[in-house]
C-alpha cells in the first residue's frame, strides 16, 4: 500500500466515524432528514464565507456554515408554527431554497474558482493526499487533520453530555421537566452536524455525508438496544463501509463516495437481513418456530383427550389429524416428527401414544 | 433586455421556446402531483425518488446503450419506486422510523448510482454524454424531443387522476373507509406514488436531483392556502407549478449566466411566502388583521361596559353575548 492510498483510507475512516456519532442521535430524535437538508444548504454558508473572506481554507468558513445550518432548522422551525404546512413540506421547502440561492450565487460571482456545484454533491476523496497541512512539523493531509479535529469535537461532547443526550433522545419530556432545554439541545445537535457536514462534504460530497450520518446508524439501531453500543457498533460499520468502499472503488474503477455509500447500504440491508433478532430472518424463523411449537402443543393435548376413550384408535391416527384440526399433511407430518424428537409421543404403526414425560407435559398445558 | 424583446424571443429563439415549454409541462405537471403530495405527508417523496432514480437512469442507458429519453425515464421511475417500496419495509417490519428510512435510501441509492455513473464514464467509446444532466438539471440543453416525452408521459399521468379521480380521492382523505368499500388501498397507495414518480422523472433533467424535490413541494404548500376543497387545490397548485417554471424559465433567459432549475425553485418557494402571508382566510396577515380587530372590538366593550380591565372572564362573557 502506498503512502497516497494509506492517507485516502485513513480521511475516509475519520469522515465515517465523525459523522456517525451525530447520526445516532439523528436517527433515535427522529430528525435523519435534517442530515439531507443540512448537508446542502452548508453550501450556502460557504459561499457567503468565502464571499467575506476570499480564502477557500479559511477556518472561518465552518463558523458560516454552521451559521447556514442553523438558519435552515430556524427557518424550518418559523415555517412550522406558522401552522401552515406540514413537518416534512417544511424541510422539503426550506432547503431546496437555500441551495438554490447558493448555486446562484456560485454561478454568478465564482464560476472561476474551485467551487463548483458537482464537487459539492459529490466531492472526491482521491485529491485528499494533495491538499496537506503542517502540524507539529508533520505534513498531514488537510482533510485528515480537519476531520480528526471535528472527531475529537464530536467525541468530547458526546463524552461530556452523554447522559443529557441519553434522557433527551429517549424522554424528552422528563428531559425538559429536569430543565434541559430541548431547543438548546436540538439547536447543540444540529450545529454539530453542520460543522461535521461542512467538514466532511469537501471530501465526500452532501449526499454521501447523509448516507454516512443515516445509514450506520440505523443499522446500529437494529442491532442492540444499548446506546453506547450504538454509537460504537455505528462508528465500526461506517468505518468498515468507508475501507471496504475504497477498496472497492479502486478494484472496480469507480467514484470512491459512491462506492462507500453502496457498501454502507449493502450493510444496512445484512442488519436487516441477518440482524440476530431484529432482522427480517430471525424475525421469520421466530415466527416458523411459534407456529410449530403451538401446533405440537395442540397435538399432545388432542392426543390426552382421547387418551383411554372407546374412539381413541380412531382420534389418535395421523390421517386422523389432517382432518380434524384441519392441518396440511405438511404440516401434521413436522409436528408429529417434532413431538417424536421430544421424545413426547410414540407411534405404532397408524396410532400415535403419548409417553410419559408428554402425558405431563399435556396436563401442565392443560393445567396453564 | 427587457421584457418585450423576450417575449419575441419567445416566438424566434428556439432554445428558448423549448426551455419555456419544457418548464411549462414540469410546472404543471409536478403542480398537479405536488397537491397529492402535500395532502398525504408525502412531501419528501420527490426528495427520496428523484435522488434513487440515478442508478435507474445509469442500468437503462446501459441496457440499451442511447441516451434516448423513454427508457431512461422508466429506468428512473422504477428505481424511484423500488426505493420507496424498499422504504416501506423497513418502516413497516422494523422499529426504523420513516425519516432513517428515507434518509439511507435516499442516500444509498444516490450513492450507488454515483459509482454506476463514474464506471460509465470511464469505459472506453461509451456515449455517455449528458447522463450527468439527471444530476443537477440543464434546462438550457432541453431539447424538442425532451419535451414531446415529458408532454406525453406527463400527460398519461394527468389523465389517470383524471380518469380515477374518485378513488385517489378517497384514498387520499379516508383509506380506512376505502379499504371497507373493497378498495386495494395498499395497490392504490403505490399507483399514487408512481404517479408522483412520473412528475419526478418528468422535470429530473430539467432542474436536477435537489431542486426536483421544491417542486413536489412548493406548490401544493403554496395551494392548499387558497382553498378546502380537493379539486380547486389541484388546479391552484398545477396553475402555482406553471407559473414557477415559466417566470423561473423567463428571469433565467433574461439574466446573465443565471442557471434555470434554481430560479425556478425560488420562484416556487416565493409563491409559497406570498401565499402563506395573503392567501384569503388561511393567510397569516389576515390572521393578524382579525386578531387586531377582535382586540379592538373587545377593548371598545370593555370601555362601555366599563369591565374592569384585569377581569378577563367576565370580558370574554362580554365577547360572546
Amino acid at each position: 500500500m502506498t503512502q497516497s492510498q494509506l492517507e485516502i483510507q485513513f480521511v475516509a475512516a475519520l469522515v465515517a466515524a465523525a459523522c456517525a456519532l451525530p447520526g445516532v442521535l439523528l436517527v433515535l430524535r427522529r430528525v435523519a432528514l435534517m442530515s439531507d437538508a443540512i448537508s446542502h444548504t452548508v453550501l450556502l454558508g460557504i459561499v457567503i464565507g468565502f464571499t467575506l473572506l476570499r480564502d477557500i481554507e479559511n477556518p472561518l468558513l465552518i463558523v458560516f456554515a454552521a451559521g447556514a445550518g442553523v438558519l435552515t432548522v430556524s427557518l424550518t422551525e418559523l415555517l412550522l408554527k406558522t401552522r401552515r404546512v406540514h413537518e416534512d413540506a417544511a424541510i422539503g421547502l426550506v432547503f431546496p431554497a437555500l441551495f438554490s440561492i447558493a448555486v446562484i450565487l456560485i454561478t454568478q460571482n465564482f464560476s472561476d474558482v474551485h467551487l463548483d456545484v458537482d464537487a459539492v454533491l459529490l466531492g472526491e476523496l482521491a485529491f485528499a493526499p494533495f491538499n496537506r497541512l503542517n502540524v507539529l512539523g508533520l505534513s498531514l493531509p488537510r482533510g485528515a487533520v480537519v476531520m480528526g479535529a471535528i472527531l475529537l469535537l464530536n467525541l468530547a461532547l458526546l463524552v461530556l453530555f452523554y447522559k443529557e443526550l441519553k434522557l433527551a433522545a429517549f424522554d424528552a419530556a422528563l428531559a425538559s421537566a429536569l430543565g434541559f432545554s430541548p431547543i438548546l439541545i436540538h439547536y447543540g445537535l444540529m450545529t454539530i452536524v453542520s460543522v461535521t457536514a461542512v467538514g466532511a462534504f469537501d471530501h465526500v460530497g452532501s449526499v454521501l455525508v447523509i448516507a454516512l450520518m443515516i445509514a450506520p446508524p440505523a443499522a446500529a439501531y437494529l442491532l442492540t438496544d444499548h446506546l453506547g453500543r450504538m454509537f460504537a457498533y455505528s462508528v465500526i460499520i461506517g468505518v468498515l463501509s468507508a475501507i471496504a468502499g475504497y477498496w472497492v472503488a479502486r478494484a472496480l474503477n469507480v467514484n470512491i463516495s459512491g462506492a462507500m455509500a453502496s457498501i454502507a447500504g449493502a450493510l444496512f440491508l445484512a442488519a436487516l437481513l441477518f440482524a440476530p433478532e431484529r432482522g427480517l430472518v430471525a424475525r421469520q424463523l421466530q415466527r416458523t418456530r411459534r407456529r410449530y411449537r403451538f401446533a405440537v402443543e395442540m397435538l399432545l393435548v388432542h392426543l390426552k383427550r382421547h387418551e383411554n376413550t372407546p374412539d381413541e384408535a380412531a382420534e389418535n391416527s395421523l390421517s386422523h389429524l389432517v382432518e380434524e384440526l384441519g392441518w396440511k399433511p405438511e404440516l401434521a407430518k413436522t409436528t408429529v416428527q417434532m413431538a417424536l424428537g421430544q421424545g413426547w409421543i410414540e407411534r405404532q404403526a397408524e396410532a400415535l401414544r403419548l409417553t410419559e414425560p408428554g402425558r405431563r407435559t399435556a396436563a401442565d398445558l392443560l393445567a396453564r | 433586455m427587457n421584457p418585450f424583446d423576450l417575449i419575441a424571443l419567445i416566438f424566434t429563439d428556439y432554445t428558448i421556446r423549448t426551455v419555456m415549454m419544457g418548464a411549462l409541462v414540469l410546472g404543471i405537471v409536478s403542480g398537479t402531483l405536488s397537491a397529492f403530495a402535500v395532502l398525504r405527508k408525502q412531501s419528501l417523496l420527490g426528495d427520496t425518488m428523484s435522488h434513487a432514480a440515478l442508478p435507474g437512469v445509469i442500468i437503462a442507458f446501459l441496457i440499451t446503450g442511447e441516451r434516448a429519453p423513454l427508457p431512461l425515464l422508466v429506468g428512473a421511475m422504477l428505481a424511484g419506486l423500488l426505493g420507496t417500496l424498499f422504504m416501506g419495509v423497513v418502516t413497516s417490519q422494523t422499529r426504523i422510523k420513516h425519516d432513517s428510512a428515507q434518509g439511507v435510501v435516499l442516500a444509498v441509492f444516490f450513492g450507488f448510482g454515483m459509482a454506476l455513473l463514474s464506471w460509465v464514464v470511464r469505459q472506453p467509446g461509451a456515449e455517455y454524454a449528458g447522463l450527468d444532466q439527471f444530476l443537477f438539471g440543464q434546462a438550457a440543453a432541453t431539447v424538442e424531443a425532451d419535451v414531446r416525452t415529458m408532454a406525453v408521459i406527463g400527460g398519461a399521468a394527468l389523465l389517470v387522476i383524471a380518469l380515477f379521480w374518485k378513488e385517489i380521492k378517497l384514498v387520499s382523505f379516508d383509506p380506512g373507509y376505502a379499504h371497507t368499500l373493497g378498495m386495494r388501498v395498499s395497490l392504490m397507495n403505490i399507483a399514487i406514488t408512481s404517479l408522483i414518480g412520473v412528475a419526478v422523472v418528468v422535470g429530473l433533467q430539467m432542474v436536477g436531483v435537489v431542486l426536483m424535490s421544491a417542486m413536489i413541494v412548493a406548490p401544493g404548500a403554496a395551494a392548499r392556502q387558497w382553498t378546502n376543497r380537493l379539486g380547486m387545490m389541484v388546479v391552484i397548485s398545477a396553475v402555482f407549478g406553471a407559473v414557477a417554471g415559466v417566470s423561473g424559465a423567463w428571469v433565467s433567459a433574461a439574466g446573465v449566466n443565471v442557471p434555470t432549475g434554481p430560479v425556478i425553485v425560488l420562484s416556487a418557494t416565493l409563491i409559497v411566502v406570498f401565499s402563506i402571508f395573503f392567501a384569503p382566510n388561511r393567510g397569516l396577515v389576515w390572521e393578524s388583521v382579525r386578531q387586531q380587530r377582535r382586540r379592538a372590538a373587545l377593548a371598545n366593550r370593555r370601555a362601555h361596559a366599563e369591565v374592569p380591565v384585569g377581569s378577563v372572564g367576565s370580558a370574554e362573557g362580554a365577547t360572546k353575548s
